[in-house]
């Protein structure tokens, strides 16, 4: 099996030899000349039996600001699975750029590619500061010997607080993260992402639990994030969509079922009856 | 040379034996000759005396043979006359061995006992073996066989060629036939050597097998030489067979306590995700709790189990109860504080039957009905304790199997493990489910220590020994998992019973230890993985 | 407001050994303590007629210096548990095994004032009928090299079984049930005579140590004092490790270690570096205590022993580092004390202590230290 399987990979045609391949952790120099950051193409997922993605095809563009929506059980959350590494697909490919390929790549070689997830449901470190919290998330070496080592530089200590300005969390840098309420644990987990300089941001559910007052600044949040970072956005809460959203891709069944603005994908026939129909 | 003499002279004597005339008063004088013969002559003499009283067929041969043996057999020091003595208390009660008649007493300066060797003890054995094969009895043929069997000869052989066909009993015909080859190895003819190994081929005694061995070395004609390494090749074959069966036998034995002992385990730590390490002291409760079962009702011993079962049960499964509410109920969510705490549990009630009972370990006894082994031949043999052991552990399987399927206690102990809040939601009440639960896995704990009763030591550390192996076992087969418990329990025990004769048992221990740490690597979630999308995440 | 600058670093002092103990009461009090005893304890002993009141007896000095040996034992599990999470049950294993290392160390240097007097071989390898010295005990009648090994034995026996258990995602009570599978197995192990160490009887009978006999008092005035200054260091070096980004990103495995991992963390990698530093301090703390009570035997693996230093931390107080140490010293006074009236109640009084520790002061002593510190 496995002698054969070199052979095989050399003689693809859609792909150059590994000794080409860049270095995964070369993250600066993604190559995106041709538009989209993240490809996906054909992802099928199953579980005994169950197809949670079926041939899912999807492009994020460089900046860009995605709202991803569907029913529950539409293959959103296994689609973020599939992006991180978490969950293999039994066929299709996923590519970051124009080289890097997320299907032969680990977890965290992936996180540290420059895609970042915040999880439906917050997890912050509850017992680390809020400045802690962020200092762990910050992008640099992750190995034992470099982190025992580390001390907070200038120019760490300036991102810091450069991040915890922009999640509007200054005041509450000392206090421990567990201690902090729910929507302000949803943004330090923004800014913990925000740490690791990422060029694609996977948000998923962030306003699920908040008021509405904290929604409108996350939202702000969120849009002023777009342009610098591409965000693809996963949520429920069709208002906020709506505030936020330039494209917005329906999933259903596993599969995108529409795509465009708003306006255009309340007015589809299809998605009013996915929506409303059952 | 002298044997072949020897050979001749018994003969001899049989042929006489065999056309004797009934006893009589003629008889009688030949047992007297005899019986001076086996005081005053050469042990060589006395051998043959022996031998000679058993011929002669005569009805008291039987037991002056057996005072020979007993060392009971005596002479008066003035005369010579010899005589059965039994010692009293002061002196000696002496019978006359001919007639059986009492004799009064003796002192112990008046008789002097018959010297004896070696060589005349298994003469006399030998000769009481065969009037033993002419016994009515069943029992005492077959122990009369088993113990020429034990010392084969050629004479003994040829009286025997007369008796086995009005042998009943087939088993025993076959070890007749057994005994008769065994004899004839030593026969002069290479002709008589061959035909006697084909006699041999197929037993499983060691006896047989260490003969056809020496014969295959040592034999002087190369064709029964040959012939017996081939026999011998295929009892050791046969041997091996057998002793495997023997192995899986111990391993099944060793795998039905593990899976006993995991049960409980696999319940309380597999369904509920509580981690118990007083696991163990549960099963010593059970244990515990047979011995004083059988203190209440020491002239029951026979019933004294069907009592225990259910006791053990009660009584575990109340301490299980109290111990989920009064301590494992405050710490669910938090697995590192529920082991800690339930070891805690463990140290005080092993320190209290310490303070109870005793630090010594206590006598629990076998029922008459457990104790015996069931023997499939001479190379396997099942002890029956440990067979009802292994009977029992299947039965307990079974019905928590039918519990956890078809109850609806079951029912609701398998939704409240699987989301709690939406079985509340549907009107189970959580915490009663709970407690029950461990009440039920403690009480199979008990269950468990019932049985362990019967085939270990009860003391207040038996516990300590099991809870690491249990752990390994519900580890192994899948957390939560009866079948996984099952198969799991049963793998391990014979995988370490094949490994002890290879590297000791200590050896085996550790190497099962390292086997399932390497098995976890692999399969995580065990022989039995829970299935579904919750099971592949985190 | 604070300005942004101020507000992402606190007033940190300059000085390395100032910005270890900053803000560290605890600590502080603890190395205190320890020199004041280094100091007085020396001079209670040796410079005190034995008639005065203030007189410490030899006794009282071997018996502190077990205390201290356990608090380091204490310490080395604090960091695993209290700071990664990792609750293990074969801490006693480590301790253990650099106890064997030294124990080597001073079987060796019996020489041939053993029962037999054979000058190479210990007793009990010249009772088994052995003509050599088995390979592994080669290299032990030096010093350096039996220091050295009372740090590598444990260290890779823990890295090896850390690699096996954190590499396939082993945690929580697995991993707790696997590490007293393993002390149990060591124990087992051990109890052979064909391992070469002594079997049952383990190794026993010392003479003395680097030349100093071992029943001298003044030998264990130094143990002692070698005891403490090692708690004090090892302390000082855990310190600097849970300070450190790395101590952090160890207490982030603790909470949450899927989101660590999602970090981009090697979460094996951190639990494995901490595990292994953890078992040699326990190695440490087991090469300390056998010169001190004269024996190491099997027993040493028991779980019954590793469980009991959990016990330990917990009630000083698990993730605080000198609570542990405290926690430590503390539990074996008060089995010392509780043994002396009434052994039976001993174990009634640890399992009840286990239970009463989780239920009702999860956090040990230092929490309700804490907790009152907290209300006033």
């Amino acid at each position: 099996m496995s002698l054969l399987d070199r052979p095989r990979e050399v003689m693809r045609r859609d792909r150059v030899f590994d000794f080409m391949m860049p270095n995964p952790l070369d993250a600066a120099r993604l190559d995106t000349r041709h538009g989209p950051i993240l490809y996906l193409e054909d992802i099928t997922v199953s579980f005994d039996g169950f197809k949670a993605l079926d041939a899912l095809t999807l492009y994020i563009d460089v900046g860009e600001l995605r709202c991803i929506i569907g029913p529950n059980g539409a293959g959103k959350s296994t689609m973020m699975d599939v992006i991180t590494g978490r969950i293999r697909p039994d066929h299709g490919q996923a590519w970051l750029g124009q080289r890097l390929d997320l299907l032969r790549m680990q977890e965290t070689d992936i996180s540290r590619a420059g895609i970042g997830r915040k999880f439906q449901k917050p997890t912050v470190f509850p017992e680390h500061r809020v400045v802690e919290n962020l200092e762990l998330a910050m992008a640099g070496p992750r190995g034992v010997w470099s982190t025992l080592r580390q001390h907070l530089d200038g120019e760490a200590r300036d991102h810091i607080d450069s991040v915890l300005t922009e999640i509007g969390l200054e005041s509450a840098g000392h206090s421990r993260a567990g201690q902090l309420s729910h929507g302000q644990k949803q943004w330090l987990e923004i800014g913990m992402l925000l740490m690791q300089n990422p060029q694609v941001l996977l948000v998923d559910e962030p306003v699920a639990g908040m008021t509405h007052q904290e929604m409108d600044r996350t939202g702000e949040l969120l849009q002023r994030l777009a342009g610098r970072h591409s965000v693809v956005v996963v949520e429920h809460d069709m208002d906020f969509v709506r505030s936020i959203a330039r494209t917005v891709t329906v999933l259903h069944q596993g599969a995108v079922l529409a795509e465009g603005s708003m306006d255009a994908i309340q007015a589809d026939p299809r998605v009013v009856e996915v929506y409303l129909g059952e | 040379m002298k044997r072949s003499v020897r050979c001749m002279l018994a003969s001899l004597l049989l042929a006489l034996g065999l056309i004797a005339p009934p006893a009589g008063a003629a008889d009688d004088e030949t047992l007297v000759s005899n019986l001076r013969q086996l005081n005053e002559g050469s042990f060589d003499d006395k051998a043959a005396a022996v031998r000679t009283i058993a011929e002669s067929g005569h009805p008291r041969a039987v037991p002056v043979l057996q005072a020979l043996l007993d060392s009971r057999l005596y002479f008066r020091i003035a005369g010579g006359g010899i005589v059965i003595a039994d010692a009293l208390d002061a002196g000696y009660s002496v019978t006359d061995p001919v007639s059986g008649e009492a004799l009064g007493e003796a002192t112990q300066y008046e008789i002097r006992r018959v010297s004896i060797n070696n060589a005349v003890r298994t003469e006399a054995r030998k000769m009481l073996a065969l009037a033993g094969l002419s016994s009515p009895d069943r029992q005492a043929r077959a122990q009369a066989v088993e113990r020429l069997l034990a010392s084969p000869d050629p004479a003994i052989a040829e009286r025997m060629e007369g008796l086995i066909d009005d042998e009943p009993v087939a088993g025993i015909r076959r070890d007749m036939a057994l005994a008769i080859g065994l004899a004839r190895l030593e026969a002069p003819e290479p002709a008589t050597r061959l035909a006697a190994l084909e006699t041999l081929d197929g037993s499983l005694r060691n006896r047989v097998r260490n003969e056809v061995r020496r014969v295959a070395r040592n034999d002087p004609a190369p064709a029964v030489q040959a012939r017996a390494a081939d026999i011998l090749e295929g009892i050791e074959e046969r041997r091996d067979l057998w002793g495997l069966g023997e192995q899986i036998f111990f391993g099944l034995s060793a795998g039905s306590v593990l899976m006993l002992a995991a049960f409980g385990l696999a319940i309380t730590f597999g369904v509920m995700g509580v981690i118990n390490m007083a696991h163990g002291e549960l099963i010593m409760l059970g244990a515990y709790t047979t011995y004083v079962v059988q203190l209440l009702m020491p002239n029951a011993i026979d019933y004294s189990l069907f009592v225990a079962i259910p006791a053990a049960f009660l009584v575990t499964g109340a301490f299980g109860v109290a111990i989920e509410r009064g301590v494992i109920r405050f710490l669910y969510g938090r697995p590192l504080e529920t082991l800690l705490a339930t070891f805690g549990l463990s140290l005080i009630l092993q320190q209290l039957v310490r303070t109870v009972f005793s630090p010594l370990n206590r006598q629990v006894s076998t029922p008459e009905w457990m104790s015996g082994s069931i023997e499939i031949n001479a190379a396997l043999s099942l002890t029956l304790n440990r067979l009802y052991v292994i009977a029992f552990a299947f039965l307990v399987f079974g019905l928590l199997l039918v519990l956890f399927k078809r109850t609806t206690l079951g029912l609701k102990v398998r939704a409240v493990s699987q989301n709690r809040a939406m079985a509340r939601a549907v009107g189970v009440s959580s915490s009663r489910i709970d407690a029950l639960t461990f009440g039920l896995g403690a009480g199979v704990a008990g269950l468990a220590g019932v049985a362990l009763s019967q085939i270990t030591n009860v003391g207040p550390n038996m516990g300590q020994a099991y809870i690491i192996d249990s752990f390994l076992v519900v580890v192994f087969g899948g957390a939560g998992s009866l079948w996984g418990t099952l198969v799991g329990g049963l793998s391990l025990g014979v995988l370490n019973k094949f490994l002890e004769p290879e590297t000791g048992a200590v050896l085996a221990k550790v190497l099962v230890l390292v086997f399932v740490i390497l098995f976890i690597q692999r399969r995580p979630q065990g022989l039995f993985p829970q299935r579904g999308r919750a099971a592949s995440e985190g | 407001m604070a300005s942004p600058q101020t507000s992402a670093t606190r007033v940190i002092p300059e000085r390395p050994w100032r910005r270890l103990l900053h803000g560290d009461m605890g600590g502080r009090i603890l190395l205190g303590t320890l020199a004041v005893l280094i100091v007085v304890i020396p001079i209670l002993n040796q410079g005190v007629s034995p008639s005065s009141p203030f007189h410490v007896s030899d006794y009282t000095v071997n018996l502190l210096g077990r205390y201290l040996c356990f608090a380091l034992l204490a310490l080395a599990l604090d960091l695993v548990w209290g700071y990664a999470g990792i609750l293990s049950l074969g801490h006693g294993a480590f301790f253990a095994l650099g106890g064997y290392a030294m124990g080597m160390y001073l079987m060796r240097q019996i020489g041939d004032r053993g029962v037999y007097g054979d000058p190479i071989l210990p007793d009990f390898m010249v009772f088994l009928g052995w003509e050599q010295l088995p390979w592994f005990w080669y290299g032990f009648d030096q010093f350096w090299f039996a220091a050295l090994m009372v740090l590598l034995v444990p260290g890779v026996f823990g890295f090896i079984f850390g690699w096996l258990a954190f590499r396939s995602r082993v945690t929580g009570v697995y991993l707790s049930i696997i590490s007293q599978a393993m002390t149990y197995a060591l124990m087992l192990a051990f109890f052979r005579n064909e391992m070469g160490f002594g079997g049952n009887n383990g190794l026993t009978d010392f003479k003395d140590i680097l030349g100093f006999s071992l029943a001298d008092p003044q030998t264990r005035l130094a143990l002692f004092v070698a005891s403490a200054v090692a708690l004090g260091l090892a302390y000082l070096l855990c310190r600097s490790v849970v300070r450190s980004r790395a101590g952090r990103v160890v207490r982030a495995v603790r909470d949450a270690e899927p989101r660590t991992r999602s970090l981009g963390y090697r979460t094996d990698h951190y639990k494995l570096w901490i595990w292994t530093l953890s078992a040699m301090l326990a190695g440490l703390a087991g090469a300390l205590y056998v010169p001190q009570v004269g024996i190491i035997n099997p027993s040493e693996f028991s779980p019954l022993n590793s469980i009991e230093v959990v016990v330990w931390v917990a009630v000083g107080g698990r993730g605080t580092l000198y609570g542990a140490a405290l926690g430590g010293a503390l539990v074996n006074y008060a089995q010392t004390l509780l043994t002396a009236m009434i052994a039976e109640l001993w174990l009634f009084a640890l399992g009840g202590l286990f239970v009463a520790v989780t239920l009702f002061f999860p956090r040990g002593l230092v929490g309700l230290l804490k907790r009152r510190e907290d209300r006033s």
